[in-house]
């Protein structure tokens, strides 16, 4: 690899990594990003909606040119049961103002793209190297051992945005293992269909699209979040459990899947597709609570690796972009001072403290606990508001009143009053 | 759809010449296992039952890396394949 000494080494070029590069290359730093993958995106993967806000300072103009599927202007959240769902559908022209809100996209295309970005800026990127463990000269880390002969790069300070197993962070001692409860496996398909056939079954056009959100019971009692989003020409097609959960219910993820693809609100939507891509990735959805310490003496811990994802908002690579941006900004003025101490790196915290990121983290951050001792929230309101809405629009000759009262004796026998009462109280007091 | 029809659509490059980098720790732990996650918990299927040797095979050329049976099960020792080898998504 030559003359192996940059001024900052990045592990990971997902959006965390690159965005760093990017404010740092177009800074003047000397810096490098290893990447295991043949090509950087060719081992990442989401839902596919990337949020268009946290381009600003990395790549201004943006989509410009990038690989972007559609421009969402409609978004819908379903509570979804065996065979129906409730929804909540928002539509809005203003989504068809420049610039988007979010597209979807392909992360082996976009990643693909935002790393020509970083290269065009000064960056230098390594494939195909798997980075092994963090140099140490005592408490500090001077650098980063990879997997090629002599492949020891040394650097001022090293960013780890290597995704959610992260081995830097936890070989720092950063994060303990991960927990079962804390992360989620989603699998994906990509599900090819025809660009018109997209636009009637979603009633959009041109590339305009459509996101569906669904929580509820999918399979065998057991809560899942589902989506579905379109492409231009496919739709992403997922779904995710907690995998404390998954071993729980003796949960198989493809057939997972393939209960989703046969729900009779999904079936018609890719009725006539094909499969292009099945995928599968972990999500961090453990929260603030469980974040790793996300600094130290050289090292920054950024995106995936340091858990940042909003999973009630289904963001995750925008916290990542922003993350990594506020990392460079912090390795900036931290080579003011020549100083790269965990004292001055802490100035990430701070940012980050002030940015949403953090912000959006703390206010959901009992959350995953509230779901993890109240499973019912998922599982039984989501079947209980299904069986009332199909009550009272069925009409069958039984009075309103009467439906009524079946509805509300159905729920006090289900959960009880005072629970659902305390229920309220509980959500109100973590999402409100 | 069957998982074997999908997992030929992702693209994989074998490190044929590095092997496995996946392993069972101690292998006696999972003759007392009683969940045996492995075996339902990975999307791809990389976990089965030899019936031969009355062992868990581990199909390495299948696995995507996402990690779940590592973070399911501390008895596996998961790392990353070598450079530039494993899954490499079209899409992603």
């Amino acid at each position: 690899m030559g003359d192996i000494r940059y001024d900052v080494a990045i592990v990971g070029a997902g959006p965390a990594g690159l965005s760093a590069a990017i404010v740092l290359a177009k800074a003047g730093v000397k810096v490098i990003v290893i990447e295991r993958g043949r090509f950087p995106g060719s081992k990442n993967v989401m839902g596919g909606v990337f949020y268009t806000d946290c381009m600003k300072g990395v790549v201004d103009d943006f989509p410009g040119k990038a690989p972007v599927e559609r421009h969402i202007v409609e978004q819908r959240m379903w509570l979804i049961d065996d065979e129906s769902y409730v929804g909540f559908t928002h539509k809005n022209a203003k989504f068809d103002n420049q610039p988007y809100n979010c597209h979807t996209v392909f992360r082996a295309q976009f990643d693909k793209w935002l790393a020509q970005q970083a290269t065009g800026a000064g960056a230098l990127i390594i494939n195909q190297t798997v980075v092994t463990e963090p140099i140490m000269e005592g408490d500090k880390v001077v650098g980063i051992r990879t997997d090629r002969p002599e492949g020891d790069i040394m650097a001022d300070c090293v960013i780890a945005a290597d995704g959610v197993n992260s081995f830097i962070a936890k070989s720092l001692g950063f994060r303990s293992n991960l927990k079962k409860n804390a992360v989620a496996l989603g699998v994906k398909e990509i599900i090819g269909l025809d660009e018109k056939v997209i636009n009637d079954r979603f009633n959009v056009s041109g590339s305009q699209g459509v996101t569906i959100e669904m929580t509820g019971s999918l399979f065998e009692g057991a809560e899942a979040m589902a989506f579905l989003y379109t492409n231009k020409k496919s739709v992403s097609l997922g779904v995710g459990m907690i995998i404390e959960d998954m071993i729980e219910h003796n949960i198989n993820p493809n057939e997972l899947m393939e209960s989703l693809k046969a729900h009779p609100a999904i079936s018609p939507l890719i009725e006539g597709g094909e499969t292009k891509e099945y995928l599968a990735h972990m999500i961090p959805e453990g929260g603030y609570n469980e974040m790793p310490r996300l600094f130290g003496d050289g090292v920054m811990i950024a995106g995936d690796a340091a858990m940042m994802v909003n999973a009630v908002h289904r963001e995750g690579s925008n916290l990542a972009i922003t993350s990594g941006k506020l990392a460079a900004q912090t390795y900036l003025e931290a080579a003011e001072k020549g100083d790269f101490s965990a004292d001055t790196l802490s100035v990430y915290a701070d940012k980050l403290q002030e940015s949403f990121v953090m912000k959006d983290l703390k206010k959901y951050k009992e959350l995953p606990k509230l779901l993890q001792k109240n499973r019912h929230l998922l599982d039984k309101y989501p079947k209980l508001i299904n069986d009332a809405a199909f009550e009272l629009l069925k009409v069958d000759g039984i009075s309103k009143q009467a439906k009524q009262r079946s509805i509300w004796k159905n729920m006090k026998q289900q959960i009880g009053f005072t629970r659902m009462l305390k229920d309220l109280y509980k959500i109100w007091r973590t999402v409100g | 759809m069957r998982l074997e029809d999908k997992l030929y659509l992702i693209g994989f490059k074998v490190d044929e010449v590095g092997g496995s980098h996946l392993a069972i720790k101690d292998r006696s732990l999972c003759v007392e296992c009683e969940m045996k996650q492995c075996l339902y918990i990975c999307p791809c299927g990389v976990y089965e039952i030899d019936e031969k040797k009355n062992e868990v095979s581990i199909n390495y050329d299948a696995c995507v890396e996402c990690g779940t049976c590592r973070v399911s099960c501390d008895n596996i020792d998961w790392r990353y394949p070598r450079g530039g080898f494993g899954v490499a998504y079209k899409f992603g």
